[in-house]
C-alpha cells in the first residue's frame, strides 16, 4: 500500500519536476555558466568575473538599474493608492450582489494583451491624439501638447498594466475581513483614520505584501511599457539586458544583467518584507 | 507476407515523398520583402509552402545564432553584417552559385555582394535589394533640412525622430565632416569619434521627439505632422511623397547611407532547394518589380526597369542627382568588437536626461 502511494506520487510529481528542471533550472546554470565567461585579451573564451564587474564599474550600468528599481518601487505604492480604494468600495460599500460583477468588470481590459493596451494608451495621449484633439477642439489649449514620451506617461502606463494584480489579493483579502470589527471599533469611538490605520490595513497586509510583490516584479521586469510609452529616456534595465544580447551580441555580459536583476530584485523584496515586518510564507497564503 | 511487405514500403515510400513536399520554407525576413502575392504564386509554382519570420538584422542574428543556424531555410541580412558574424558564430552555409541564375541579377552588385560576404574560401550572400538611408523631411515645415546636422538643429525641435541604432551614428559621424568607415580597423580612434558624436546627440536630446522603432510608426508620425524631420529608408520617404508631395525623401549632403540587403542560408536548413528556388523565383524581373512597385525598394533584378511604374522610377531621380548617387557610402562589413562598442554608447545616449 505504501509503495503504491509512493509510486503514485512519483507519477504526479513527475512532469513538474521536469518542467521545473528542463525549462528553470538547466537554462538558468547554461545563463549562469555564459555569464561567467568572457573574451581575454586574445580573443579567447576563458572564465571571469569580469561581466559582473562591469556592472559596478561603468556608471550607466548601476545608474540603469537603479532608477529601474526606484521607479517599479514608485509604481507599486502608486498602484496600492489607486487600488485600494477600489477593492475596499467593491468588498465593503456596494450590496454584494454587485461584487462579483464589478470584479469582472475590472477584469475585463486585461482580457486584452498588453500590447494593444499601451497602443490604446498612445492613441489618446499623442500629439494628433484623442485627447488634444478634444482639448484644442473645446478652446482648453491653443496648440496640442506631446503627453507621450515621458516619464509621467510612462509610470501611468506600468500602473495601469498592473494594477489587477494588486486589486485581485486585496480584494480577496478584504472579503475576509468581518465588517463587525469595523462597526465595534466604531462604536467604541474610534475616528475613521484610526480605524484605516489599526483594523483594516494590518488586516489585509497580507494582501497587500503579496499584491506589492508581484507589481513590483512585474513593473523591474517590463520591457514593453517604458520602450512604447517612455520614448527617449527611459532606458529600463530589461532594455538593456535586450541590447546587450540582440545589439551588441554580447550574451555573456547579458547573462551577468540577468542575474544581477534576479540577485538585485530579491533582495529588494527580502529588505522590503523585514522593513515592513511581513512573512514570504503568509502573504502567499 | 510479401503483400504486407510491398504494401508497408509503399506507404512509407509515400510518407516520406508527402513528407518532403509538405516541408515548408523558412523566410527568417524584413516587412514588405515578401509581398503575399508572390508567396501565392510560388506556391501555386512550386508546391512549396513558404512561412514568413518578420524581424531585423540584429534579431536575425540573435535567432540563428541561439540554434546554430537552425530553424530556418533562408535569411535576408544587411551584407555588411554577415562575415564577422559567419566568423564567429558559423550560422550560414556557403553559397552555391552555380544554382543561382545570375543572368537575372546585376553583375556588378553580385560581384560586390560576394566580395564582401566572403570567410575563409567561400561567400555566403546573393544581393536581393537596395536603397539608402537618409532623411525623410516635410519640405514645407522644414525647408533648410538638407543635411543630418538638421536631425541636432534646434530650428526643429520637437519634430525630430530618428532610430538609436548604429546608422545614425554613422550618419552624424559623415556630417561632421569625418570618415567613419575608415576608422572600421582602429577600435581606439573609432571610439573616440563616436563619442564625440554621442556628446553632440545628448546636448542636443531635447529637440528629439522620440527615437523610433518601427517603420510604420514613423511613417505614421510624419504624416500626422507631429515629425517634419526624420532619419528614415528612402522608401518611407516615397511612399508618404505619394500620399503627400510635401514631404519626401532627401539625399543628405554628406552623402546618404547605401545598403544591401541579401539572401543568406542558414547552416542547418532543412528546404535548401526550395531556398534556391524561392532565390530565382523572386529575382525574376517580374517578380522583383511586383515587389519593387510595392515597396519602393530597388530591386536588384537585372531586367525589372521595364516592369517598373513611372512613378517607382521617378523617385529615384527627384531625389538622387548624379553627384549624391556617386555620393552613396555604401557600408562595408563591420566587426563585432565595432559593434558592441556602438552599442555602449548607444545606451549612453538613451540613458542621459
Amino acid at each position: 500500500m505504501k509503495n503504491h502511494l509512493r509510486l503514485g506520487l512519483f507519477i504526479f510529481l513527475t512532469p513538474v519536476l521536469l518542467w521545473l528542471l528542463l525549462l528553470i533550472i538547466v537554462p538558468h546554470i547554461e545563463l549562469l555558466i555564459m555569464s561567467l565567461h568572457g573574451k581575454n585579451d586574445t580573443g579567447d573564451m576563458v572564465w571571469t568575473l569580469a561581466n559582473y564587474r562591469h556592472f559596478f564599474t561603468e556608471e550607466i550600468y548601476w545608474y540603469t538599474f537603479v532608477r529601474t528599481a526606484l521607479y517599479a518601487i514608485i509604481v507599486t505604492i502608486l498602484t496600492f493608492l489607486v487600488t485600494f480604494p477600489v477593492a475596499f468600495y467593491i468588498t465593503k460599500v456596494v450590496s454584494p450582489r454587485l461584487t462579483g460583477f464589478l470584479t469582472i468588470l475590472l477584469l475585463m481590459p486585461f482580457w486584452v494583451s498588453e500590447l494593444v493596451r499601451v497602443y490604446g494608451w498612445m492613441i489618446l495621449l499623442r500629439e494628433s491624439g484623442v485627447i488634444n484633439h478634444l482639448l484644442v477642439s473645446t478652446g482648453l489649449l491653443k496648440v496640442p501638447v506631446e503627453m507621450l514620451y515621458n516619464d509621467i506617461s510612462m509610470l501611468m502606463g506600468l500602473v495601469y498594466t498592473s494594477m489587477l494584480f494588486m486589486v485581485v489579493p486585496l480584494i480577496s483579502s478584504l472579503e475576509s475581513m468581518d465588517d463587525s470589527l469595523i462597526e465595534a471599533a466604531h462604536d467604541l469611538g474610534a475616528s475613521p483614520t484610526t480605524i484605516f490605520l489599526r483594523i483594516i490595513i494590518p488586516y489585509a497586509a497580507p494582501g497587500i505584501t503579496s499584491g506589492a510583490i508581484v507589481v513590483f516584479m512585474l513593473a523591474l521586469g517590463n520591457y514593453l511599457t517604458p520602450k512604447l510609452m517612455g520614448g527617449k529616456n527611459s532606458l529600463w534595465f530589461t532594455e538593456q539586458i535586450y541590447n546587450e544580447f540582440i545589439a551588441s551580441f554580447n550574451w555573456n555580459q547579458g547573462a551577468a544583467f540577468g542575474f544581477l536583476l534576479l540577485a538585485l530584485s530579491s533582495i529588494l523584496i527580502w529588505s522590503g518584507l523585514k522593513i515592513s515586518r511581513q512573512h514570504l510564507g503568509k502573504a502567499l497564503s | 507476407m510479401k503483400k504486407l511487405l510491398i504494401f508497408a514500403t509503399i506507404t512509407m515510400m509515400w510518407l516520406v515523398t508527402t513528407a518532403q513536399a509538405a516541408e515548408p520554407l523558412k523566410i527568417l525576413t524584413w516587412k514588405g520583402y515578401a509581398p503575399q502575392q508572390l508567396v501565392d504564386k510560388f506556391e501555386k509554382e512550386t508546391g512549396i509552402k513558404v512561412e514568413l519570420t518578420l524581424t531585423n538584422n540584429e534579431e536575425m542574428i540573435a535567432k540563428l545564432r541561439a540554434t546554430r543556424g537552425a530553424g530556418f531555410d533562408l535569411a535576408q541580412p544587411s551584407q555588411d553584417r554577415i562575415s564577422s558574424v559567419q566568423a564567429e558564430f558559423k550560422i550560414y552555409q556557403p553559397m552555391d552559385y552555380s544554382k543561382i541564375d545570375s543572368a537575372q541579377i546585376i553583375p556588378s552588385m553580385l560581384e560586390a555582394v560576394q566580395k564582401n560576404t566572403k570567410v575563409g574560401d567561400a561567400s555566403y550572400g546573393v544581393p536581393f535589394c537596395y536603397g539608402t538611408s537618409g532623411l525623410i523631411v516635410n519640405t514645407k515645415l522644414a525647408p533648410e533640412a538638407k543635411d543630418y546636422s538638421a536631425l541636432l538643429d534646434k530650428a526643429y525641435a520637437g519634430r525630430i525622430s530618428y532610430r538609436l541604432k548604429r546608422p545614425t551614428l554613422i550618419a552624424l559621424a559623415f556630417a561632421g565632416g569625418d570618415n567613419p568607415f575608415a576608422k572600421y580597423d582602429d577600435p581606439a580612434a573609432y571610439k573616440k569619434l563616436m563619442d564625440g558624436v554621442a556628446a553632440k546627440m545628448i546636448a542636443a536630446k531635447p529637440y528629439v521627439k522620440n527615437y523610433w522603432s518601427n517603420g510604420d510608426a514613423l511613417l505614421e508620425m510624419i504624416r500626422s505632422g507631429e515629425v517634419t524631420v526624420a532619419m528614415g529608408w528612402d522608401n518611407g520617404g516615397w511612399k508618404l511623397h505619394a500620399e503627400n508631395p510635401d514631404i519626401d525623401f532627401v539625399a543628405p549632403k554628406s552623402g546618404a547611407l547605401g545598403w544591401i540587403d541579401t539572401f543568406a542560408i542558414p547552416a542547418k536548413a532543412k528546404n535548401v532547394d526550395g531556398a534556391y528556388k524561392w532565390i530565382n523565383f523572386i529575382m525574376r524581373p517580374e517578380n522583383a518589380a511586383v515587389f519593387s512597385n510595392m515597396e519602393k525598394y530597388a530591386t536588384a533584378s537585372k531586367d525589372a526597369a521595364k516592369y517598373l511604374d513611372a512613378d517607382v522610377r521617378d523617385n529615384i531621380s527627384r531625389s538622387f542627382t548624379a553627384a549624391d548617387i556617386d555620393n552613396i557610402k555604401w557600408y562595408p562589413p563591420v566587426s563585432a568588437e565595432i559593434e558592441q562598442l556602438e552599442g555602449k554608447i548607444l545606451d549612453m545616449v538613451k540613458a542621459a536626461q
